[in-house]
């Protein structure tokens, strides 16, 4: 699914990630795990296509289609999604129509039919509802004065409509309450399966209590320093990362 | 050859004997437009008020007679409302054309009456307008009666002049509300004077859509006076013409009278618009407000002028303006002053101005949900309009506006 060898990048003169290798198998979740400052973020953002990062050397590779070199919204109708780690408000952009806008760009990029309106809504309000969410939501601004946790919850909707082969998640449990994070899990356990895989990024073992992950990475300093099973992330919580990163450096 | 200010004073020689109306009045304006010129013509006066627009381009346009033009495919392909209304095709009204309005109405050409308010002696193109007006229509609504919506079409064609004369008189508690739409076909200048009264507690909503085509020259020139609790709410969206230039007076003449004069100007080619406002508090309590947006693709230049002045005795003035530019292209450009004139000491009054570019982040979390990026654009310019044409309250009309400003992204893609 997702294969990235020796990846290189930086903001400005600055680099970021100095050499990640990182392979995520089709139907696997892998967490992503590290101090603040370590890459985690950038890592979703270099391969979501983010402009103010330049990828400086590696390759990453999405199902055998080079997909640093392909433009955001190629990516997304290959079948990746970010979840935003803060989501972007976008005022006078109603919520439904920004939705459908993009399912609808994606279907286009794949051949297929358009949904009209009803179509959609009806998509939409289902998914709305598993996910315990007001149905106002669809008729609001996009993120427009949303709490983080609805903030949060829109970003799982989005991927639950727009259906990726391979979600990374930012940090999306952080601010959630532990009825929000449930759902939220629930959300991406859902679209599990053989054909979708998920890239966690996350501080805290509660949300791998239940989305549990295939293999969990401890990112540092722009490189990934341990890998290991679920167990990783609950010795983590114990011993914290300052042991880890004096070991590896 | 072009006409040129020599050209207008010539044709305005060969007709005098044969203009309806005051003749003093219109010698008076030809010579005050004879002294200035004009503005940025070579032989105009410099004058602040046109400091970021020139009519050069118009001066130096020959504009001549055009063979008649098919108004009514023109007409035909126009989005309007299921409502009243008065159409014009090259300055002329056209009864044929029209679906008259129950308010009383008088044409200018039987009935000329060029009001009280402008100021032909300080504005050129208003004393152009009062030199060669031959048509427009006076609306007048009774006191207390609501004479709903009426649309003031204008269709022009070939390489004509027109300089319509409208009048709006609405009475104590009256109220109505006046579309004005403004399209056509080739090289020509529509200069449009209008003058509106609103008696006490009356209330004037008035639309302005300028669709003209890229080719055209559009000038549009409104004085209004608003009495006590009365309400002039204006909003103008600028689409067409290839230089337009709307500027609109408005005096708060008795306490707790309002005006609303917001603004939408979408650009692009080389295309230039300026929408030029002068607000009078001239009595106490009264509040203003103004809302103005451009979106700036190409070459264009969208240009806001917008003075807000308190006589002394105006205590408890609210008046507020912003001005907001987006700029699509690194050769778009917005000129942007406001002015404020202030006598008492007991006022609210603010501006603001902000000009940037789409929000890259915003363009990125688009992007990354599959819209390209042309699409994703489009999202963020509309969402940008959106706040402007919210101050549209009647949804029929907001909905003219939204079907116009789609009709131009078509356009654009095209």
């Amino acid at each position: 699914m997702l294969d990235i060898r020796g990846l290189t990048a930086s903001i400005g003169d600055k680099p970021i990630l100095k050499g990640i290798d990182l392979t995520v198998p089709a139907g696997e979740v892998h967490a992503i795990m590290g101090p603040n400052g370590s890459g985690k973020s950038t890592l979703g953002y270099v391969l979501s296509g983010r402009e103010d990062y330049t990828v400086t050397g590696g390759s990453a590779m999405f199902n055998d289609a080079d997909i640093l070199a392909m433009a955001p919204e190629q990516r997304a109708a290959a079948g990746l999604f970010l979840a935003f780690q803060a989501p972007i408000e976008l005022p006078g952009v109603n919520n439904a129509n920004f939705l459908r806008t993009a399912l609808n760009a994606i279907r286009r990029a794949h051949g297929e039919p358009e949904l009209d309106a009803v179509q959609f809504l009806k998509l939409a309000r289902a998914e709305t509802k598993r996910l315990a969410m007001p149905d106002d939501m669809l008729k609001r601004n996009v993120n427009v004065g949303f709490s983080g946790g609805e903030k949060k919850r829109n970003e799982v909707l989005q991927m639950a409509i727009l259906r990726p082969k391979l979600a990374i998640l930012d940090e999306t449990d952080s601010g959630l309450d532990i009825d929000a994070l449930k759902i939220v899990a629930d959300g991406v356990n859902a679209l599990r399966g053989p054909d979708f895989s998920a890239l966690v990024i996350t501080h805290h073992q509660r949300l791998l209590d239940h989305l549990v992950p295939n293999r969990v990475h401890v990112l540092a300093h722009g490189r990934i320093v341990r890998t290991g099973g679920p167990e990783l992330a609950k010795e983590l919580e114990k011993s914290g990362y300052a042991g880890l990163i004096a070991e590896a450096a | 050859m072009s006409t040129g200010a020599t050209g207008f004073l010539q044709r305005y020689e060969d007709a005098v004997g044969r203009l309806p109306g005051d003749s003093a009045l219109r010698a008076a304006a030809a010579a005050a437009f004879r002294e200035a010129g004009l503005p940025g013509g070579t032989q105009g006066r410099r004058i602040e008020a046109w400091k970021y627009t020139s009519l050069r381009p118009v001066a130096e346009a020959n504009f001549q007679v055009s063979p008649r033009h098919e108004a009514e495919t023109l007409l035909s392909g126009l989005t309007l409302l299921d409502a009243p209304r008065v159409v014009f095709v090259d300055g002329v009204l056209r009864g044929d054309l029209s679906v008259l309005p129950a308010v009383s109405i008088a044409r200018f050409a039987d009935q000329p009456d060029f009001g009280t308010l402008t100021w032909p002696d300080r504005e050129p193109m208003v004393a152009l307008n009062t030199m060669l007006a031959t048509d427009g229509v006076a609306l007048n609504v009774p006191a207390g009666v609501d004479g709903g919506i009426v649309q003031l079409v204008s269709l022009s064609g070939g390489q004509g002049d027109f300089h319509p004369r409208h009048g709006i008189r609405l009475g104590k508690g009256a109220s109505l509300t006046v579309v004005e739409v403004a399209a056509g076909q080739g090289a020509y200048l529509l200069n449009t004077v209008a003058e509106i009264h609103v008696a006490e507690g009356a209330h004037l909503t008035h639309i302005r859509l300028q669709d003209e085509a890229t080719t055209a020259f559009h000038v549009s020139t409104t004085y209004a006076d608003v009495q006590a609790g009365g309400t002039y709410d204006s909003f103008t969206l600028n689409l067409g013409g290839r230089l337009s230039r709307t500027e609109v007076h408005t005096q708060l003449s008795g306490p707790n009278a309002t005006a609303h004069l917001n603004a939408a100007q979408i650009l692009a080619g080389s295309q230039h618009a300026d929408f030029t406002t002068v607000v009078s508090h001239a009595a106490p309590s009264c509040s203003s407000r103004q809302t103005v947006k451009n979106v700036l693709g190409g070459r264009s230049r969208g240009v806001f002028q917008g003075k807000i002045a308190v006589a002394r005795h105006a205590q408890k003035t609210d008046g507020y303006q912003m001005n907001q530019a987006l700029l699509l292209s690194p050769d778009a450009e917005v000129d942007s002053k406001p002015e404020l004139e202030i006598f008492a000491d007991d006022v609210k009054c603010s501006h603001g101005a902000t000009v940037g570019e789409l929000d890259a982040e915003q363009m990125f979390y688009l992007r990354s949900r599959g819209i390209p990026d042309a699409e994703a654009k489009s999202i963020l310019v509309r969402a940008f309009l959106a706040e402007a044409l919210d101050a549209v309250a009647n949804e029929t009309i907001r909905g003219l506006l939204e079907t116009a400003v789609e009709q131009w992204w078509e356009r654009q893609k095209a």
